[in-house]
């Protein structure tokens, strides 16, 4: 919709981040919470709203974009990062921020997860996790559990589910969490700090599906019997992270469970964008630079 | 100095420093002055197999690697039993003598030039022997044409005193000498002498031009995921990359090629990438996603034999229908393929421009034989200051009056675009229908009125594009009796057969097809009209482009030359169809594959 850039008097509040559409998503759904956590920590990082890009996939959570207040991207189907790595190589300044769901993250676009972590490129990557697929009415995704009954496994899910926050420690993110929908105040101080971080920044929230994976209560009370805030653990610790992470059930951690700040990001690294964003830098070839690439083919 | 038309070609096996010997050579030609086109056949294999490195050496410009060989190289002894029978009568054989030991050659009616490497090569580090025997054989094949044995010399210092030290240009030097005085002694020379003309020319590869085009249009980011036979475009992005200040990425797979190319597009800078058939095939939804988004990309497909993996190191002109159908729906998309190596620099700006006005994807369609193919070109034909047009594109404020809509409605079907970062022009772009502001129109809110309106203005787009885009042009006499038409890469050899076929009293005419979609049905009737026999000529099974024309103009050829068999066409090829086609009156004519590698 029109994105008339609203003024903003004093500091930015969450507000000031909200889009024109309302969400359509069913009455209920974690991924309200997310959206809410992401406006305040967009205030919170108070830059003006046209500096921030906010790219998604496709499937419910990947609207998210149409409900915020900033330059926004709706990708095709598990294509969100490298789309928003091109972006933000074309310019740098941007702060870019990817949102998805399991199935758009985890599955068909698994491959770029996995290389966009190893590659290290400065942005957010926000999956809402809610184990199914949720706008094809609630099939079987990469995190659905074992043994699961869903609508493309009614004899139950014969696959293992993977683990997100594992494989990106292991993967090559360098800002790894986990967060719950239904705890905004920490999950909006995560996307904050992720939002900071220079390099890859990944955080894994349970996001329950209202609709497919039993009523509001009895999915919120059965995630909040397992979720456990993560103590007493350092976060410089890559091993400790792994032990963390790959805890289940009962024991799910949540928070910030690996953050390394001495690896520098992609965009750092490279030496063309020395003298600034791309997208502000002169095109073209210099007559010097010609005469230089012709005298080689001499 | 009378025309000069000379092909030289160098047959071994990979590693053997054919391709080494081959650029050599055309270096030496270059700085010479004269006018070269390499081509070469190989096999997709690093070590072992045979390769076949044609070079058409000319006083002219020219633009395929021609139809007899004068002089071939064989640097082991496959490739000494294999090709004997390609040297045209006349012509000379350079070998290895120790290959021939067991089983001489036998023709008599070329001169067969033995050369005794071991011998030669005996006061040389052992560790070198095996890898100058390419030099040493190129030494004697150079004083056959009576080239400058100072200026190989001088090229074999160029290409290897950084990189591999003075020992190995000691060595090379050595060897090339002893080959070159042991051919003075013992062999005729050809008439035809390499002498030094006026102007020194520069050389290079098809895939080189289009990357130095991409430069030159502006592009700042480039991505690919390597695949034979596009890869040449990387290697130049990737070594040019911080001269220039592009960002040169290599993917995990071309979906993520092309999605990164989108980003960085819809970020405000241009963006290119290249591939081969079975890449492109993956960029397909994404070339409909930067349509419906309305993000400039340009896209090249360096065409090899399909379908499937196919034939990774060979050419043909197979993929025109996948990229005519590449992704869901309809969207507007500008399709060219360049006519020649030079033509391939200058269309990237070209698309470039388009692709900015009419925010839409451009596709490239190059070949192997375009791509992989080398030529010696007169410096001044590359001109860097390229036009660029930007086309209606918002990068501040104040450019536009009231509230902004993305997807404005408008008569040209063009809406202004503003990139991320500008304040005040903040919107959504989807991959889903939208309507002009943004807001999709695909789930609750589809509405059929919305969607009519904003197919339409996207669709309108093509009015302007059609008519941006130059019909092609009847190349030779009106009144000619046969009309070759061909699309893309064969512009250089079907002009050498039409004056083959005028010289054989066969009067005949040249349409090329460069921009092939969308295509202006009336200009190019006007065209087509003019014709009395037409002959279509196309490097692949089915006539894709004759069904094409077809479709689009109602045309109907009289005849079809089609080769299908992964090797380029040479000129005799369409000279023997096109008699053929008109005596027996036949539809359809596959010519022969004489040199087989």
């Amino acid at each position: 919709m029109a994105r008339k850039e609203r003024p903003i008097k004093g500091a930015p509040t969450a507000k000031d981040y909200s889009g024109d559409v309302k969400p359509d998503w069913c009455p209920g759904c974690g991924d309200f919470g997310v959206l809410n956590a992401l406006k305040s920590a967009y205030a919170k990082l108070g830059r003006g709203n046209h500096d921030h890009l906010t790219v998604s996939g496709i499937g419910c959570s990947s609207n998210l974009p149409g409900y915020i207040h900033t330059y926004g991207m709706h990708t095709l189907h598990g294509r969100a990062l490298p789309v928003a790595t091109g972006a933000k190589f074309a310019n740098h300044d941007l702060n870019v921020v990817v949102t998805g769901g399991d199935g758009d993250g985890y599955g068909i676009g698994g491959n770029h997860f996995l290389h966009t972590m190893r590659k290290n490129v400065d942005m957010l990557y926000i999956v809402m996790n809610n184990e199914t697929y949720g706008l094809t009415v609630g099939q079987a995704s990469p995190t659905t559990q074992l043994g699961e009954e869903t609508y493309s496994t009614p004899f139950g899910n014969l696959e293992t589910p993977l683990n997100p926050v594992a494989m990106a420690i292991v993967g090559g993110a360098t800002y790894v969490a986990r967060a719950f929908s239904s705890e905004g105040k920490q999950l909006a101080e995560l996307m904050y700090n992720g939002m900071n971080h220079k390099g890859f920044a990944f955080i894994d929230v349970i996001s329950p599906c209202v609709t497919w994976k039993g009523g509001s209560d009895e999915i919120f009370s059965y995630w909040k019997e397992r979720v456990n805030a993560l103590e007493d653990h350092d976060i410089t610790d890559k091993a400790a992270a792994l032990e963390q992470a790959v805890k289940t059930g009962y024991e799910t951690q949540l928070g910030l469970f690996y953050h390394d700040t001495s690896r520098s990001s992609l965009d750092q690294m490279e030496p063309v964008l020395e003298d600034g964003p791309l997208v502000s830098q002169p095109m073209g070839v210099t007559p010097e630079q010609g005469a230089a690439i012709l005298q080689r083919m001499m | 100095m009378a025309k000069f038309d000379f092909v030289l070609a160098i047959g071994g096996e990979p590693g053997q420093g054919i391709a080494t010997a081959g650029k050599t050579f055309s270096q030496l030609c270059a700085r010479n002055g004269f006018y070269t086109f390499a081509y070469s056949a190989y096999q997709s294999i690093i070590r072992g197999g045979h390769t076949f490195l044609t070079i058409r050496i000319s006083s002219e410009p020219v633009a395929n690697h021609g139809d007899e060989i004068d002089l071939i190289i064989a640097l082991d002894r496959n490739s000494l039993e294999t090709h004997i029978p390609h040297v045209r009568p006349g012509g000379s054989l350079v070998y290895n003598s120790d290959d021939a030991r067991k089983q001489p050659p036998e023709r008599d009616d070329i001169q067969l030039c033995p050369i005794p490497y071991k011998e030669f090569s005996q006061g040389i580090p052992r560790k070198l022997q095996r890898t100058c025997l390419n030099t040493c054989l190129l030494g004697a094949a150079l004083q056959l044409v009576d080239a400058d044995l100072n200026m190989l010399e001088e090229v074999i210092i160029s290409a290897l005193l950084k990189r591999k030290g003075q020992e190995t240009v000691d060595a090379n030097i050595g060897v090339a000498r002893a080959g070159y005085e042991h051919a003075a002694e013992h062999f005729t020379q050809f008439d035809t002498k390499i002498e030094k003309q006026e102007k020194p020319l520069a050389f290079g590869q098809g895939n080189e031009l289009m990357a130095m085009g991409g430069a030159a249009a502006g592009v700042k980011f480039y991505a690919a995921y390597p695949m034979s036979p596009s890869t040449g475009v990387l290697r130049w992005m990737a070594h040019n990359a911080r001269d220039l200040n592009i960002m040169v990425r290599q993917c995990e797979d071309e979906i993520s090629v092309i999605n990164m190319v989108i980003g960085a597009a819809h970020a405000g800078v241009r963006a290119m990438c290249a591939t081969s058939g079975g890449g492109f095939a993956l960029m397909s939804e994404a070339i409909g996603s930067a349509a419906m988004m309305e993000i400039p990309i340009v896209v090249i497909n360096v065409q090899r034999g399909g379908p499937s993996t196919g034939l990774p190191t060979k050419t043909e002109q197979g993929d025109l229908w996948q990229i005519l159908g590449a992704s869901q729906g309809d969207f507007p998309k500008i399709v060219v393929a360049p006519i020649g190596l030079i033509d391939g620099f200058n269309t990237i700006p070209e698309l470039f421009n388009l692709v900015d006005k009419y925010q839409c994807p451009g596709m490239v369609l190059s070949d192997l034989m375009l791509g992989e193919g080398y030529t010696t070109f007169d410096p001044d034909q590359i001109k860097w200051d390229q036009e660029i047009n930007r086309g209606e594109l918002i990068t501040g404020l104040g450019q536009t009056e009231d509230e902004y809509k993305r997807y404005l409605i408008t008569d040209s079907g063009i809406s202004p675009r503003a990139i991320p970062g500008t304040p005040g022009h903040m919107h959504v772009v989807a991959t889903d229908d939208h309507d002009e502001d943004g807001g999709l129109i695909s789930d609750e809110f589809t509405n059929p009125h919305k969607r009519r309106d904003i197919m339409e203005k996207r669709q309108r787009k093509m009015d302007g594009i059609v008519k941006d885009l130059p019909p092609p042009t009847l190349e030779g006499p009106e009144d000619a009796e046969v009309t070759l038409i061909g699309w893309g890469s064969t512009h250089g050899v079907i002009s050498e057969a039409v004056e083959l076929l005028a010289a054989e009293g066969i009067k005949t005419n040249h349409i090329q097809f460069k921009w092939l979609y969308p295509m202006d049905e009336d200009a190019v009737n006007e065209v087509l009209e003019k014709t009395r026999y037409a002959i279509i000529v196309e490097c692949n099974y089915t006539g894709q482009f004759a069904r094409f024309l077809r479709g689009e103009t109602g045309f109907k050829a009289n005849g079809h030359i089609r080769k299908y068999d992964g090797e380029p066409f040479m000129p005799h090829h369409i000279v023997d169809g096109t008699r053929e086609l008109l005596e027996s009156k036949s539809e359809l004519y596959v010519p022969f594959q004489e040199i087989v590698v």
